[in-house]
């Protein structure tokens, strides 16, 4: 914890007005299923080198932003721009090259090891020639280094525990190379400790690596904790956006979790944390 | 061109990294031996193969006469009976492994294989079709005689992998969809070769079933040629799909993260690997279980996390030329070789349900 308190002295400059448009914006955007419309009429900038966790209760639509963000939905309507073109027009390995997503609990094949896995990360950069070249080999081996991951380079992902295979699959997203980084609940099904693990490691990906991170997270004194910037997503509509300060709010979480609350200071790192009284009724 | 062992902590170098100034590429150093292996097995195998039989001819005689300097009787025997059954032998078991692997790990599912999935099914159909209606006399008869048992077993796998993507299809092709409606298909194909045996006319059934159980009895040029073609085209296609593959392994949504264009890859893994499997069957037809375990044994010779490509052709091509030469010089009456690798590849299958139900239940 130590690691994360200094961490806090450096945080990037978050006022816009001298920056230019954000490299991932979405205008307009509508998504969904057949006839279900899941995110409606929705402007988002993502902004630059910092970390956005986006949030909100089971099925308000914050899974399929993120998806279409990354441009695994297609539009009904509206546009998801990545440096101001339209990414749905942009040819899908150009994408690659400047944005890396890990799709929710991602299953590696049986008997895959690490190196092999974070490898399989250098296929935007690779064509069917140029299978291995030596930035190829000199990326991975660095990206396992900074993840932690060398010592076990040579484990098959099945044998490993779940934070272990989580720093492995972002290891494999990392190693794309790309300032952007959209995480889907990276921390599902991993024990506390093992998500403080997973998002030490995010955290080191913006600040040390310059990364902008966008990803959903459930819990929201984690996603407090480690944010920059926060969205509040119901019935696919943002409800709030800005610091976790700014966000997370006893009116907002009645509003969008429909959550009695009240919001102290974390002891630890200053941020707000959320303390539930009970549901709303 | 610098060719360079990776550097290792552990035991010894695992990969072969080859990089010149516009290609690179690596490969595991147990693939290239368990490759080599194979290879050499192989080449002995295949001159075993023709020069064994009714009338054995030594293996130096058997390379004057491939050289092109041996004696005329040896050379008829060599040429017109022997070369191209062993030709077809290799090329159809060669197509079938590379074929399986495709599947395999398309599906990401050991029990995709076109014999599994109704392509063989349907070659099965259009070639019965042929054998059946071809003697039934009256205009049908010549029009369906016309296109050939070859033909006729060419176009039914090609329209059972159809049938097979339009019904798998549903915004994508997944892995498991694929592998029901494949099981579901061939169920189906297979009642329909049952219902055209039953209304056949009694003496063409044997033809039928000597077709069904896939055999290299009497296969010649004609037989080999367009399996050869389709391996000599499809093959290195295949060869290039495997960093596509390597992407796909990871699920749908990751390969796509990684800029592969889904709809594209997956259509071009599986007009390849049901091309492979069409022709091979529509030569010899249905050698059971070659696709289906080579594959797999391929696997655990190499190690890694899927079917490799090069080491399941050859040893899908081993397994074929090895059972067929084996029925025919050992066993003491001649078995169509898709008995022999049946006889094989049953217990396989049995073997691979149970460790897969094991773990399921674990």
């Amino acid at each position: 914890m130590t690691q994360a308190l200094t961490h806090e002295l450096d945080l990037p400059r978050l006022d816009r007005a001298d920056a230019g448009p954000a490299r991932l914006r979405a205008v307009g955007l509508s998504v969904g299923y057949g006839d279900h419309t899941v995110v409606k009429d929705l402007d988002l900038d993502l902004v630059d080198h910092a970390v956005t966790t986006v949030i909100g209760p089971n099925g308000c639509g914050k899974s399929t932003l993120l998806r279409a963000l990354g441009r695994l939905l297609r539009p009904t309507d509206g546009h998801v721009l990545l440096d101001g073109k339209r990414i749905d027009k942009t040819p899908t390995k150009q994408v690659a090259a400047r944005l890396a997503l890990l799709p929710q609990s991602p299953t590696a094949p049986e008997g895959l090891v690490v190196r092999d896995l974070v490898a399989r990360g250098r296929h935007p950069r690779q064509s069917w020639l140029r299978q291995w070249s030596a930035d190829d080999e000199r990326v991975v081996a660095e990206t396992l280094a900074w993840t932690s991951m060398t010592e076990l380079a040579d484990r098959p992902i099945d044998q490993l525990s779940g934070g272990q295979r989580q720093r492995a699959w972002i290891a494999m997203a990392l190693a794309q190379q790309t300032d952007l980084v959209l995480l889907d609940e990276p921390t599902t099904y991993l024990d506390l400790s093992h998500q403080i693990e997973v998002l030490d490691l995010v955290r080191t990906l913006n600040r040390e690596h310059g990364r902008t991170v966008v990803m959903v997270l459930h819990d929201l004194n984690l996603a407090a904790r480690y944010s920059d910037q926060m969205v509040a997503v119901r019935d696919g509509a943002i409800v709030a956006a800005g610091s976790p300060d700014e966000v997370i709010t006893p009116e907002l979480l009645r509003e969008v979790f429909r959550l009695d609350a009240r919001v102290i200071e974390d002891p630890v790192t200053g941020k707000p944390l959320v303390v539930p009284i009970g549901c709303v009724s | 061109m610098t060719v360079l062992a990776e550097p290792q902590t552990a035991f010894v170098a695992r990969h072969l990294t080859i990089r010149t100034r516009v290609a690179s590429g690596r490969v595991p150093v147990r693939a290239v031996a368990v490759v080599l292996a194979g290879l050499l097995t192989l080449v002995v195998v295949f001159a075993w193969s023709i020069g064994t039989g009714d009338y054995v001819i030594s293996i130096p005689d058997v390379l004057a006469v491939l050289a092109g300097n041996g004696d005329p009787a040896q050379e008829f025997v060599i040429e017109e009976l022997r070369l191209p059954r062993a030709v077809v032998g290799l090329v159809v078991g060669a197509s079938l492994g590379l074929s399986g692997a495709l599947f395999q790990t398309f599906a990401r599912n050991p029990l995709a294989s076109p014999d599994m999935l109704g392509v063989t099914d349907g070659a099965a159909v259009g070639a019965v079709f042929v054998i059946v209606m071809g003697s039934s006399g009256g205009t049908l008869a010549t029009g369906v005689n016309s296109l050939g048992v070859t033909s006729a077993a060419l176009a039914g796998a090609l329209l059972a992998a159809a049938g097979l993507y339009l019904l798998a299809w549903r915004r994508g092709i997944d892995g498991t969809r694929l592998v029901l409606v494949g099981v579901g298909l061939s169920a189906i194909l297979t009642a329909a070769v049952s219902w055209m045996l039953s209304k056949a006319v009694i003496w063409d059934v044997p033809a039928a079933l000597v077709w069904l159980s896939g055999s290299l009895v009497g296969r010649g040029w004609h037989e080999a040629m367009p399996a050869i073609w389709a391996l000599v085209v499809l093959g290195p296609l295949a060869l290039v799909l495997t960093a596509t593959l390597r992407a796909l392994q990871l699920g749908d949504d990751t390969a796509r993260g990684l800029g592969v264009r889904l709809q594209l890859a997956q259509a071009g893994v599986l007009l390849v690997a049901v091309g492979l499997a069409a022709f091979a069957v529509s030569a010899a037809g249905p050698i059971d279980f070659v696709a289906f375990v080579v594959p797999q044994i391929a696997l655990r010779l190499v190690g890694g996390s899927r079917p490799p490509l090069i080491a399941s052709a050859v040893f899908g091509a081993l397994l074929v030329l090895l059972a067929d030469t084996v029925t025919r010089a050992v066993l003491p009456y001649e078995l169509p070789v898709g008995v022999v690798t049946a006889i094989l590849g049953a217990p396989y299958l049995l073997w691979l349900l149970i460790r897969t139900n094991r773990k399921v239940s674990a």
